[in-house]
């Protein structure tokens, strides 16, 4: 009887604990994304990140502290809930992962040739690059601020008509634009939900949880990364890193997602 | 005051205010300019200043078929394809159709599934040349047992089944609609996958079977 009631027992638990439909899984999912939350390996590459911009570096042998990231030279806490926006030093908007090249070319003497080469640890194992871990840092300053990407300066307004325009964009063998997955509600793919980016409330959660740890990749992916992912699966050609078009897309995903609180760098699957 | 001196005098005062509006408004934005809403022609140049050109994966893909073009304007600006237009694209994807010149649509739904599955091919990090996959569980259920499906697509579970198995009708129909579902309803998201070259016909054939074939699981 004993034997019995186990066997049963045993057999009741194991199919309990089987995912037995997409829904059951989502669940699951969901109960792994809140024991993620528990202690983000981001974090050690944000501090790696500080140490870094605190750091003389460069044939300038100067630290990154004087960088200008958008709210005036040395400020690096919000700057990420209100970029892209318009730099007059350079008369064109920039990125938050353009600006941080631009300050070590200015400040601390790099080339752009040896800060764009490899910007992304894409390799198994790789060590996380000093790109990302710069990033890291910089994004993680800005927790808690309200995104309020700006649309005061005309360039700024055009970086967005053009973002949007893009965003629609059919091209390629399969014809995917961005709005193709990112312009209906409810759609995933496979099991991962897509936000709509037509929704202010999914564009929030979208632009204020990137960069993030990827759990499946051990890695820390930046905004950048994000985008070039995109149109690699799309099928379109490889983008270029602080491309034109990069910039004018993340500046269309802040608007859209104005008013979201930041919450970067997040974790993800 | 007579009636004309009124009048007179509050065309005055109107034409006043709204002259001194203009000079307000002249001095406040005169450093700031209208923003320009982008051409297609400056989209594409920004797209290819923006993309590399390697040949796994090429500019030529930036470049909009007819098609391309006036989905992309629909759904960019929610107004759906003008009827004329659309009925056009439909009857050209139709007649872009291939049907298999040997007459026989079914190959192995085994091997259908291993392509449903396989989400590689035609990245720029792909092979040139390499085999594609057809991804379908990213979009759709298909058998039943795969849980890990996207929802952007209608379920296939039970495809054959449902439609009275592999009739003339119902295969050529699937058939057309895996080519280039487009010749049904323009604009729709799946990709072309005959008609872009994404699968092979062999492929499309082994597609099939696991929609269509009675033995296949999707059928159970």
């Amino acid at each position: 009887m004993k034997k019995l009631i186990v066997t049963a027992l045993a057999a009741v638990f194991a199919v309990s604990s089987l995912p037995l439909t997409a829904q059951d899984a989502q669940k699951e999912i969901e109960r792994y994304r809140q024991l993620l939350a528990d202690g983000n390996p981001a974090e050690l590459l944000e501090m790696r990140g500080e140490a870094l911009w605190k750091q003389k570096r460069g044939p300038k042998n100067a630290t990154m502290e004087a960088c200008d990231l958008g709210l005036g030279a040395g400020k690096v806490a919000g700057v990420n809930a209100v970029l892209p926006r318009y730099f007059a030093d350079v008369d064109r908007v920039m990125d938050l992962e353009s600006r941080i090249v631009h300050c070590e070319i200015t400040l601390q003497g790099f080339t752009m040739a040896e800060l764009t080469k490899r910007p992304h640890s894409l390799a198994q194992s790789e060590r996380q690059t000093d790109h990302e871990a710069l990033t890291a840092y910089v994004v993680g300053q800005s927790r808690g601020a309200k995104v309020n990407v700006p649309q005061t300066h005309v360039k700024e307004q055009e970086s967005f008509l053009r973002g949007e325009k893009m965003f629609f964009f059919k091209g390629g063998p399969y014809d995917f634009a961005c709005a193709t997955c990112h312009g209906v509600d409810g759609q995933r793919i496979r099991l991962q939900d897509l936000p709509n980016f037509q929704k202010a409330d999914n564009a929030q959660r979208a632009f204020t949880t990137w960069p993030a740890y990827r759990v499946s990749q051990g890695a820390m992916r930046t905004m950048q990364w994000r985008l070039l992912d995109c149109f690699r699966q799309q099928r379109l050609p490889e983008l270029e890193f602080l491309s034109p078009a990069s910039i004018d897309l993340i500046t269309y995903m802040g608007v859209k997602g104005k008013n979201g609180v930041m919450d970067a760098p997040a974790i993800k699957r | 005051m007579n009636k004309k001196s009124v009048i007179g005098t509050s065309l005055i005062l109107t034409a006043t205010a709204v002259l001194a509006g203009c000079v307000a408004m002249d001095a406040g934005n005169k450093a700031a300019p209208v923003a320009k809403a982008p051409t297609d022609a400056e989209i594409v140049a920004l797209l290819k200043a923006s993309f590399k050109n390697t040949p796994s994966a090429g500019h030529n893909r930036l470049d909009q078929s007819p098609l391309q073009k006036a989905c992309t304007e629909a759904s960019r600006t929610g107004k759906p394809v003008d009827d004329k237009v659309r009925i056009s694209l439909q009857e050209a994807a139709m007649a872009s159709v291939k049907y298999p010149a040997d007459g026989k649509y079914l190959g192995d739904w085994k091997k259908g599934e291993a392509i449903a599955q396989n989400g590689r091919g035609l990245q720029y990090t792909d092979a040139v040349g390499a085999a594609s996959g057809g991804n379908c569980y990213a979009c759709h259920q298909i058998d039943k047992k795969e849980i890990a499906h996207g929802n952007i697509g209608p379920t296939l579970w039970n495809y054959g089944k449902l439609r009275g198995g592999p009739t003339p009708e119902i295969t050529k129909y699937t058939w057309t609609r895996i080519w280039n579902t487009h010749a049904f309803n323009a604009c729709v998201n799946m990709p072309r996958f005959g008609d872009a070259g994404i699968l092979t016909e062999a492929q499309i054939k082994d597609v099939m079977a696991l929609l269509l074939d009675p033995a296949s699981p999707v059928n159970q």
